[in-house]
């Protein structure tokens, strides 16, 4: 065989869009969120869920029926800061990703932030949804979140 | 907007991009595919032949270095008509994947069989290598565009042993 082969190289794409069957509690929170609203739901024990969930994570019990509207502000709880996004991240420059519990919430929600810069993050900081144009019915209808005090 | 109807699916988007750079086995049957010859590797401990060759062999976990050569015809140990649509995929519906065992190999690999009807494919049947013409020849898998029907005798089903 070859002694030595030349180096091949290519680039390759692993791309498969997925349709998922949200049921009945997220399909109510992505169509809230077409009409610019953010819905949580309530567990057995009364804590209030954002995403709303079908189940309680901490007893696995059934969460109760109806919905309760949370947010639009909220305070991040925890985050990363992203210094160079990467081409299917929501925002093309800088932001973070953060964990947000929407007032009336107990549980938090994964969005980004745009902050414009890193020093601008803190733990505790109060956000509300930059939302868009157009809305579809899905968690990218809030294009991101920014801080409050920009508003 | 608002359509009114409730939400019930929503579409997440996988995506991943690598760059993928060929090294030791894979580099060198890449190379010679892309010289119009199909080559694998045996394992000295049980003597299996893999085409492709991954370098090692996966059953005895011993490097695997000796080269040998492969047909470009084989038999279908099974097979797939493929009735469903997507949007990666340009054959015309329906078609038909088959794994092909190469004459001289002992790994199944995934191809297209066309130039017969789907209704007409069947375990056992031989096959052999359609390339695309020398002049688009690259180091890539794709020199085979696809497999058709040889009009080799089948092969009978005790033959083809663990392969069905």
């Amino acid at each position: 065989m070859s002694s030595s082969p030349p180096v091949y190289s290519a680039q390759h794409v692993v791309a498969y869009d997925y349709r998922r069957s949200v049921g009945p509690v997220l399909g109510r929170f992505f169509t809230e969120l077409r009409e610019r609203r953010i819905v949580g739901n309530r567990t057995a024990a009364g804590r209030v869920l954002c995403p709303p969930m079908e189940h309680d994570p901490e007893t696995s019990a059934a969460t109760a029926p109806g919905f309760v509207e949370v947010g639009p502000g909220g305070a991040v709880t925890t985050w990363s800061w992203v210094a160079r996004p990467r081409a299917k991240h929501p925002l093309a420059k800088p932001f973070a990703w953060a964990l947000i519990r929407l007032d009336g919430a107990d549980s938090a929600l994964l969005h980004a932030v745009d902050a414009g810069s890193e020093s601008r993050m803190r733990t505790g900081m109060r956000v509300r949804p930059r939302w868009r144009t157009e809305t579809r019915g899905e968690i990218g209808d809030i294009e991101c979140f920014e801080p409050e005090a920009s508003a | 907007m608002s359509d009114g109807e409730p939400v019930k699916s929503i579409v997440t988007p996988t995506h991943l991009v690598y760059e993928y750079t060929a090294t030791g086995a894979h580099a060198e049957f890449l190379h010679q595919i892309g010289q119009g010859r199909l080559v694998g590797q045996r394992c000295s401990e049980c003597g299996k032949v893999y085409c492709p060759p991954s370098g090692a062999c996966a059953r005895c976990g011993v490097a695997t270095s000796q080269w040998v050569d492969v047909a470009d015809r084989g038999t279908v140990t099974t097979f797939c008509i493929v009735r469903v649509p997507s949007e990666n995929i340009e054959q015309k519906l329906p078609y038909c994947a088959a794994n092909i065992l190469l004459d001289g190999s002992d790994l199944v690999f995934i191809a297209l069989l066309q130039e017969c009807e789907v209704a007409d494919v069947r375990i056992g049947m031989r096959v052999e290598a359609v390339w695309r013409p020398r002049s688009e020849w690259s180091p890539t898998f794709e020199n085979i565009r696809y497999f058709r029907p040889s009009g080799e005798p089948d092969v009978p089903i005790e033959r083809l042993g663990a392969w069905v």
